[in-house]
């Protein structure tokens, strides 16, 4: 069964920040390859500088996110099967982030955006090793600290994607998962992280497509369970006089 | 070199797994500026890849475990040849490390009171690990990563400056470590993305670069454990203790031929999954060995009953330490026992209902679905020993991490040697990065506070360059690519679970000539993120590492853990004494004993004395009776 072998067609996009085309090549893949398998190949037979980057090749790292047929995946994760026979695919970098060279992006527009998110904070009095939390109230959070950080929901993010003068003002879908993950904690004390959200993170411009949950390798709810309830808790508490005036009263700024 | 990026810190971390970032957060909070170098990009480092948890004896789910309990498990799991000092450090203080990430923001799986959860892993004597379902290394990595960017808020708040302190250097590879005279004096790289040239200066230096797996052909490692920190210490004068012990773990998928290797989580064993031969039979109660006789069940109603009551019953022997199991599945697909692709099965479908199994192994769940087609709820997994974790690694001083003979080195991790001897039990390895990470930031801090450092010479300088563009004025025509399969095709046959004298004597004859080819490796293109120029770097230093392991299995004549010697099939006391040291003159490398460092008397004393009698020798156990 392993033996099986065949030729196929690969396009892939080469090139670095200033210019850059498809090239046509051709390559073995085996039975059970997937997408990353078969560009190893071609770096080790035809294009040995070929720019790719990958690390763990099991869907756990996030690293070899490119678009493939036009759509956000990581290689790792693709498997040759899911092509048509004599199909050629095609390869090319993330479209929402500047090339560096061949099918790597610089991606560090998020890595500005996770440092504009403040950290956890727990009670100041609580000390290491006297937290207490149930299963059942670490969950929700849990479900947003599977990301891999692959960034596949910020490429396919519309408002990012095509507009690049968005980004200033927009965090992209990981961050939401982020500052949900942190709202829904436990024993997090800091206020207000969902009208951060709204008004220094760009959650507003959100329209709740949900390209985002689809193309998440993990599977994360990111759109039904982290942006939907923060947009309603937004909405609530900036709409709802009663709870307006609490919140003014309380001296509170508003959600808890 | 005038234009030469050039840069200045109390303290250089290479390596950006949980090490280095453990190490990274000590130093800054030591009052240092600290630069973090990753090969890759920020919180991809190998880390992620643990599944199973971090162990630590909170005693949350058995109350009767504490960090005796735990060393005497880790010293047993390495036959007794561990450093009994790191040891002891790594299990006194692994509860407060994992303690101190909760309070960093990581979310454990819970007790029924809240705690933290621990779950059963082989070797380990109580329900120990600490976890996040199967996805542990992950919530470790993105925790230190965020404490680490915690960090550089405030001091954005303090001094106006996030990067201040902290800066984190991604996509960088250093090909040198620099020393002026004896001491560190810095490290020197190159940024992937661009191509350009780096210089560190700096009077500590930490090594946190992980294992050395992608040297062989099936592992569980990414590409990036090529062994670049046991390499750049070796060439800047450092030692390698025990580097023949080199760790496959049992279960590492079989097919598809493309994820050959990939691991499969020992959680699967601890949960309860069975491993039997193409009969149908749970082989692993004929491999007991007699050092663990008293403690494994040795019938399937004990080991069974075991899952739900510990204190009357035995552990099963699926949990037997990792070196046991591997070797038990290797026999028995040679004796024609093994699966249609060659391995054995795994099953833990029988054992819990499909959601159950989705809930705690859910990367499991998902790995076999999306790349083998297979559904682990229903049937059993195919699995088979694969490279995983190098025992072996730069000698250091326990306390401080520093490395033997190079003032101003230090080295935590899979990269230091000597915490877990001839063999690593599951979950120690998480355990191990945070408490000797936060050791070397330590042990670098109060060094770099004494020894300011007097920078890099100009002549340093142009050596560490010239070596690092040496492979584009060469004339060969030799294939990188080529050279490491077939490297790893030679570390698989000749230096893999199973040695003989004969085939580590061939691999050194191979290895040299690959080391001759290697420098025939001319690369196309330039430095910029070139896949091809990085491997003709990594060739250099894996050779270097593989060379290291096969030399001192071949000094080796015994059987003990992660080294097998099918001349030398029993372990023998007087090799429990001596560790194996690596050294490299500056053209070859040298094999030396060393004496294993002596157990004081107050931690043999936490052994029964007929347990110790396996691997002490009859002097030695004399000393032991008459109060010595």
């Amino acid at each position: 069964m392993s033996d099986i072998k065949k030729k196929i067609k690969l396009r892939i996009w080469r090139g670095d920040a200033k210019d850059g085309a498809l090239q046509d090549v051709e390559v073995e893949a085996n039975e059970g390859e997937v997408v990353l398998d078969v560009i190893h190949r071609v770096q080790a037979t035809q294009i040995s500088d070929l720019a790719v980057r990958w690390n763990c090749k099991a869907g756990k790292c996030g690293s070899c996110s490119m678009e493939i047929n036009g759509k956000p995946r990581l290689a790792c994760m693709t498997r040759m099967n899911m092509f048509e026979e004599g199909e050629t695919i095609t390869v090319t970098p993330l479209r929402a982030f500047p090339v560096i060279r061949d099918l790597v992006t610089d991606v560090s527009f998020n890595y500005k955006k996770a440092m504009e998110i403040p950290a956890f904070e727990p009670p100041a009095e609580l000390k290491a090793g006297e937290f207490r939390m149930q299963q059942v109230d670490v969950e929700r959070s849990q479900e947003f600290r599977k990301c891999i950080e692959c960034f596949l929901c910020q490429d396919t993010c519309h408002v990012i994607r095509d507009h690049e003068e968005n980004k200033k003002s927009f965090a992209g879908p990981r961050f939401f998962i982020r500052i949900a993950e942190l709202d829904m904690h436990p024993l997090d004390i800091l206020r207000n992280r969902k009208q951060r959200a709204q008004e220094e993170h760009g959650l507003g411009m959100c329209n709740i497509t949900k390209c985002c949950t689809e193309v998440c390798p993990e599977h994360i709810h990111i759109t039904d369970n982290a942006i939907i309830p923060m947009k309603e808790r937004v909405v609530d508490v900036k709409y709802d006089p009663i709870r307006w005036l609490g919140s003014k009263i309380r001296r509170r700024e508003g959600i808890v | 070199m005038s234009n030469l990026e050039r840069h200045k810190y109390d303290v250089v971390v290479i390596g950006a797994g949980g090490a280095g970032l453990r190490a990274a957060v000590e130093a800054r909070e030591a009052g240092l500026r600290v630069a973090i170098i990753c090969k890759s990009l920020f919180g991809k480092a190998h880390t992620v890849m643990a599944e199973g948890g971090v162990s630590a004896s909170m005693g949350n789910v058995n109350p009767d475990d504490n960090w005796m309990v735990h060393f005497r498990d880790t010293m047993r799991g390495g036959k007794f040849l561990n450093h009994w000092r790191m040891a002891e450090l790594h299990a006194k203080e692994s509860p407060d490390r994992v303690w101190e990430l909760e309070a960093w923001g990581a979310l454990f799986d819970r007790t029924k009171e809240g705690k933290i959860s621990q779950r059963n892993f082989g070797g380990h004597e109580y329900p120990r690990l600490a976890h996040v379902g199967d996805r542990t290394g992950l919530e470790l990595i993105r925790t230190l990563q965020q404490r680490i960017v915690a960090l550089q808020q405030r001091d954005a708040r303090d001094h106006g400056d996030a990067e201040s302190f902290i800066k984190v250097f991604a996509e960088l590879t250093v090909t040198e470590i620099l020393k002026e005279g004896d001491k560190i004096a810095g490290a020197y790289g190159y940024w992937r993305e661009t191509g350009a040239e780096v210089l560190f200066e700096a009077p500590a230096v930490i090594l946190a670069t992980g294992g050395i797996g992608k040297s062989f052909k099936v592992t569980s490692n990414s590409w990036e454990g090529t062994g670049d920190g046991h390499a750049l210490a070796l060439k800047a004068g450092g030692r390698l203790v025990d580097m023949e012990f080199v760790q496959f773990h049992p279960t590492g998928m079989v097919w598809p031929p493309s994820v050959r290797g990939l691991l499969v989580t020992e959680s699967v064993r601890g949960d309860g999954g069975v491993l039997t031969n193409s009969e149908g039979k749970r082989f692993m109660f004929n491999y007991i060995p007699a050092v663990f006789k008293e403690m494994y069940a040795d019938n399937e109603a004990e080991g069974d009953r075991w899952y739900n009551d510990q204190a009357n019953n035995r552990r099963p022997p699926e949990l037997l330490p990792r070196d046991e199991v591997a070797r038990a599945i290797n026999s028995e697909v040679k004796a024609g026992r093994g699966s249609p692709h060659g391995g054995v099965y795994l099953d833990v479908s029988k054992r819990m209902p499909a959601e159950v199994i989705k809930k705690k192994l859910p990367s499991m769940w998902h790995q076999f679905k999306e790349l083998a087609d297979v559904d682990i709820t229903l049937t059993a997994m195919e699995v088979g020993p694969t490279c995983h974790y190098m025992m072996g690694g730069i000698e250091v001083d326990p306390d401080t991490a520093a490395a033997v003979g190079v003032p101003g080195l230090f080295a935590a991790g899979e990269t230091a040697g000597g915490m877990h001897g001839s063999n690593r039990l599951g979950g120690n390895s998480l355990s191990d990065i945070l408490v000797f990470g936060r050791l070397a930031g330590a042990g670098a801090a109060v060094y770099a506070k004494a020894n300011r450092g007097d920078g890099v010479s100009d002549a340093t300088i142009k050596s560490a360059s010239e070596t690092l563009n040496a492979p584009f004025s060469r004339g060969g025509t030799e294939n990188p690519y080529t050279i490491h399969a077939e490297l790893q095709q030679v570390t698989n046959d000749l230096v893999g679970i199973i040695r003989t004298k004969k085939e580590l004597e061939d691999a050194i004859v191979k290895l040299a000539d690959f080391r001759t080819r290697a420098v025939a490796v001319k690369p196309e293109g330039g430095r910029a993120f070139n896949p091809g120029f990085h491997l003709t770097l990594d060739l250099e230093t894996m050779l270097l590492v593989s060379e290291c392991i096969a030399r001192a299995a071949l000094q080796r004549e015994e059987s003990r853990g992660g080294h097998t010697r099918e001349d030398f099939p029993k372990m023998d006391p007087k090799w429990r004494q001596v560790n194996s040291i690596c050294t490299w003159d500056g053209s070859k490398i040298n094999i030396t004993k060393q004496k294993l460092p002596s157990m004081p008397k107050r931690l043999l004393d936490l052994f029964d004395p007929h347990e110790l009698e396996k691997y002490l020798t009859p002097e030695e156990m004399t000393d032991l009776k008459g109060g010595a």
